[in-house]
């Protein structure tokens, strides 16, 4: 590897771009990860303890999850709701990725595409607080209701997982809508045409040609989709209470309120095995591979 | 035909409520800034006010998270940028056996939930003696930002002539020269872009820096514990300030890239015409 990089731009810079790289991938990237797996391993010790008889390899964290009930039944529920909320997204994007790169304009898809850009370079925080007081008890959407005669009382619903959801799927929707946007816009028109020239409705056309065509971009979606909203912290903590907590909100506390690092490691290693789960099954399903993802 | 038209126009309806859905909010939330209530929300409305923005200003805190959340930008960027250069090169330029392994692992932190990098940084520099702060939330961000800068930069290396780099050798450049005069200034633009990327997403980060910031404050640290306990429409004035130079950057951004392919477009029909008075 060095003599093909050297060849190209010589020692030094050759020698600067290995050690960047192996830097970054061993410092930053490999070892911290490496490290956490370790921890979640071993017991909660004090300094005084540790490499004393008692610092050995052990079960123990994980088997603190699996008899806490409670903690068992939020990390279901996590995976449970940010698989809606994936699929929740990809329903709303569809129909919007698809316009902008069949239907629309040149002009319009710019037009369009710059405004869905803003929101997308605005703060999570801000864009989940907008949410909050939207969804607040006396908020803006309870009055409306109220007035419209649709509800008698006003709604928490700031109480439920329901405005986690909400808020998910609205802080998210833009890695969706990219992915989808890109792997539609690859497709030649002609074969649209084709499809419908020989008979076939919208939703044959759509589910015959576009979707195949779009999995690519559907997978890179729901991927990064679902990745977000099982790793949020932000969302559930401010549009959430304490009835609806979140897998992450539990390892937040296990780091900062329960002082227990290993534990909150071996959390945390789960809720990384999940995402990497998540992430072979729909590339199995879509048969797509790590290349199609970058792009 | 008709069903076909009604379908287009429930398309267009639909977009319509999307980016009512998309913008509505943040108009909400701005509009709640100027509303003079203790609390932010639109309704009921008691009177139009401005003293939020003072309130902000006043707030010494604000200062501070927005001073460290600058100071951490920068710093992500001198690492992020140079790493993310780097491995774009490394990728164009090698081939080896173990180059998918390499490539899963130069991904692995973009799909990587923010919380984890966060927690793993945390974890790794204890050994160290070093806690969260300033320091670790730059290494926790820069891990993944690497990965955007590198994205960025290869989309357009990959589309380099290499015949130049031979070119300007066998006119007599040195490697370096080569480097500095040929490579560099050819990916310029793409590294200015992932700056401006890069910074941004450094600035607006949450999941990671929450784990790694220990008892510095950044701004969107600030942000959310202002929202949990002591909220008031300063908040929302902080908000909008942040949306308005987010939307005047986003646009001005936007302005320059259509000028620059409107000037590449130009020039290319400056050469087209030049070439066909010659042959005439």
């Amino acid at each position: 590897m060095f003599r093909q990089l050297s060849e190209r731009f010589g020692r030094p810079v050759a020698m600067a771009i290995l050690t960047l790289l192996g830097m970054w991938l061993m410092v930053m990237v490999t070892l911290p990860q490496l490290q956490m797996i370790d921890y979640s391993f071993r017991p909660n010790l004090l300094p005084a303890q540790l490499g004393g008889p008692e610092d050995v390899w052990t079960l123990s964290n994980y088997v603190t999850l699996f008899n806490n009930e409670i903690h068992r039944a939020i990390f279901f529920k996590t995976l449970w709701s940010s698989v809606l909320v994936t699929l929740l997204t990809l329903v709303v994007s569809y129909p919007l990725a698809y316009y902008l790169a069949k239907v629309a304009t040149p002009r319009q898809a710019a037009l369009c595409i710059l405004l869905l850009i803003i929101p997308f370079w605005i703060n999570e925080i801000l864009r989940t607080y907008s949410w909050f007081i939207i969804l607040a008890f006396r908020g803006p959407l309870n009055e409306i209701l109220l007035a419209l005669g649709l509800i008698d009382r006003p709604i928490r619903f700031l109480s439920g997982d329901g405005g986690v959801m909400v808020g998910m799927v609205y802080a998210y929707i833009l890695f969706m809508v990219f992915p989808l946007y890109n792997a539609i816009e690859s497709l030649d028109d002609n074969q649209i045409r084709a499809a419908r020239d020989l008979g076939a409705g919208n939703v044959r056309t759509h589910w015959r040609i576009v979707i195949p065509h779009a999995k690519p971009g559907i997978a890179t979606g729901c991927i990064m989709t679902f990745m977000l909203a099982a790793g949020s912290y932000a969302v559930p903590a401010l549009l959430g209470s304490p009835g609806s907590r979140w897998f992450t909100q539990i390892i937040y506390n296990w780091f900062f309120e329960g002082g227990n690092w290993n534990q909150g490691a071996a959390y945390a290693f789960l809720l990384l095995v999940l995402c990497i789960g998540f992430m072979s099954l729909v590339m199995k399903f879509f048969k797509v591979g790590l290349g199609d993802i970058a792009k | 035909m008709n069903s076909q038209r009604l379908l287009a126009f429930g398309l267009r309806f639909y977009i319509a409520v999307f980016f009512l859905y998309l913008f509505l909010p943040l108009l909400v939330m701005a509009a709640a800034t100027f509303n003079d209530s203790r609390f932010p929300t639109i309704t009921p409305w008691d009177g139009t006010t401005l003293r939020w923005f003072g309130e902000l200003a006043a707030d010494s805190g604000m200062w501070q998270a927005l001073s460290n959340s600058l100071l951490v930008a920068v710093g992500v960027l001198c690492l992020a940028v140079p790493i993310g250069i780097a491995t774009a090169l490394f990728l164009n330029t090698v081939s080896s056996r173990a180059k998918p392994f390499i490539y899963a692992l130069i991904l692995s932190p973009l799909l990587t939930p923010g919380v984890i990098i966060g927690i793993s940084t945390l974890i790794f520099w204890r050994q160290f003696g070093v806690s969260g702060g300033i320091f670790l939330t730059v290494l926790g961000q820069a891990t993944f930002i690497s990965a955007y800068v590198m994205l960025m930069v290869m989309a357009r290396l990959q589309r380099f002539d290499r015949t130049m780099e031979r070119a300007a050798l066998d006119l007599g450049a040195s490697q370096w020269q080569m480097f500095r005069r040929i490579l560099l200034p050819y990916l310029k633009p793409a590294i200015l872009s992932a700056a401006v990327i890069a910074f941004l997403q450094s600035f607006e980060n949450y999941n990671t820096t929450l784990f790694v910031v220990g008892y510095d404050t950044t701004l969107t640290v600030y942000i959310a514990s202002k929202v949990r306990t002591g909220l008031t429409p300063a908040v929302n004035a902080l908000g909008l300030i942040l949306i308005l130079v987010t939307v005047v950057l986003a646009i001005a951004y936007e302005v320059k890239r259509r000028r620059e392919q409107a000037a590449v477009a130009q020039s290319g029909q400056a050469m087209v015409l030049a070439e066909s008075q010659e042959k005439a």
